[in-house]
């Protein structure tokens, strides 16, 4: 079932509040770019560079995070670790997670969504790769 | 200069940096991105960019002049180059880093290497040449930004 808004509206949660959107990169500018593209959809934006920090913030009593979006290589944590730590987790498991790479590997793109991945974008990232996510939001 | 021929020369900068292909669709998706809610997003990005960019290429210098060249950090650095170039739509900067890192996969073939090695290091002079260039035209275009808003915010008043 589609929702009834279009994509521009697309950050309205429940009861109103702006969904917010967890994006994890290690490189300063796809974090600029990949936070413009959401927040023109209206999203809430925050933004970290690892995925040690982004586990830092969901482990808040409040994170209030409706979806992640990742990197897939960074150093020290990738973002299919990430991944996995997320979904094996009985509180995160339930937020989507969307992986970003540069790289078309087809046996990595299978893996993270098998390990529950909701998508999977081909960096350099663009406005209607955001629109897509749109309806998949929790 | 009038801000009509502020803003014709700006659009004429930009158009013939899209035409040369220093330029992408990637940078123009980016444009449209740019409104009153974040007036400032593309100077902000292109600051980030050349700061990341130099950065990047400062450690590829130095790495090329060790006596035993690490290529696995070299292809490293080389890929984070080329990542951000793809996203900000730095089109030549992008292919440049292409071009360099096919040359890092090559060096472990038998005998030569020394070869390898010298296209390594022509390949990087071909990403700084073509980012340096990519940088003058950014610096001018972030000038005459900056003066045409100066003009707006004038005429606001």
């Amino acid at each position: 079932m589609s929702s009834p808004r279009g994509p521009k509206a697309c950050g309205g949660g429940a009861a109103d509040r702006p969904i917010h959107v967890l994006a994890v990169d290690d490189s300063s500018v796809d974090r600029a770019v990949i936070a413009r593209l959401l927040r023109s959809s209206k999203y809430r934006v925050t933004t970290v560079d690892s995925g040690k920090k982004a586990l830092e913030l969901l482990g808040l009593q409040e994170p209030n995070v409706n979806m992640i979006i990742t990197d897939y290589w960074m150093p020290e944590m990738t973002g299919y670790e990430l991944l996995k730590i997320v979904k094996e987790s009985s509180e995160l498991r339930e937020i989507p997670v969307v992986i970003m790479s540069s790289e078309n590997v087809p046996n990595r793109i299978n893996r993270c969504l098998e390990e529950g991945a909701e998508d999977f974008l081909l960096k350099p990232v663009r406005p209607s790769d955001v629109a897509r996510l749109c309806n998949r939001m929790r | 200069m009038s801000l009509m021929a502020l803003r014709e020369q700006l659009n004429g900068l930009v158009n013939s940096m899209f035409l040369e292909g220093l330029l992408d669709d990637q940078f123009e998706q980016l444009q449209m991105l740019q409104d009153e809610s974040s007036p400032g997003f593309i100077a902000e990005l292109i600051t980030l960019f050349c700061g990341d960019s130099e950065r990047i290429l400062a450690e590829l210098t130095k790495l090329l002049d060790q006596a035993v060249v690490d290529y696995q950090k070299v292809d490293a650095f080389v890929h984070q180059l080329k990542g951000s170039s793809s996203s900000v739509g730095a089109q030549h900067v992008k292919l440049a880093c292409v071009q360099f890192r096919q040359f890092c996969e090559e060096h472990n073939k038998e005998g030569l290497k020394g070869i390898y090695f010298f296209r390594c290091l022509r390949a990087l002079n071909v990403v700084k040449h073509e980012y340096y260039l990519l940088r003058g035209k950014f610096d001018t275009m972030l000038q005459l930004e900056q003066r045409i808003q100066a003009y707006e915010s004038k005429q606001q008043i």
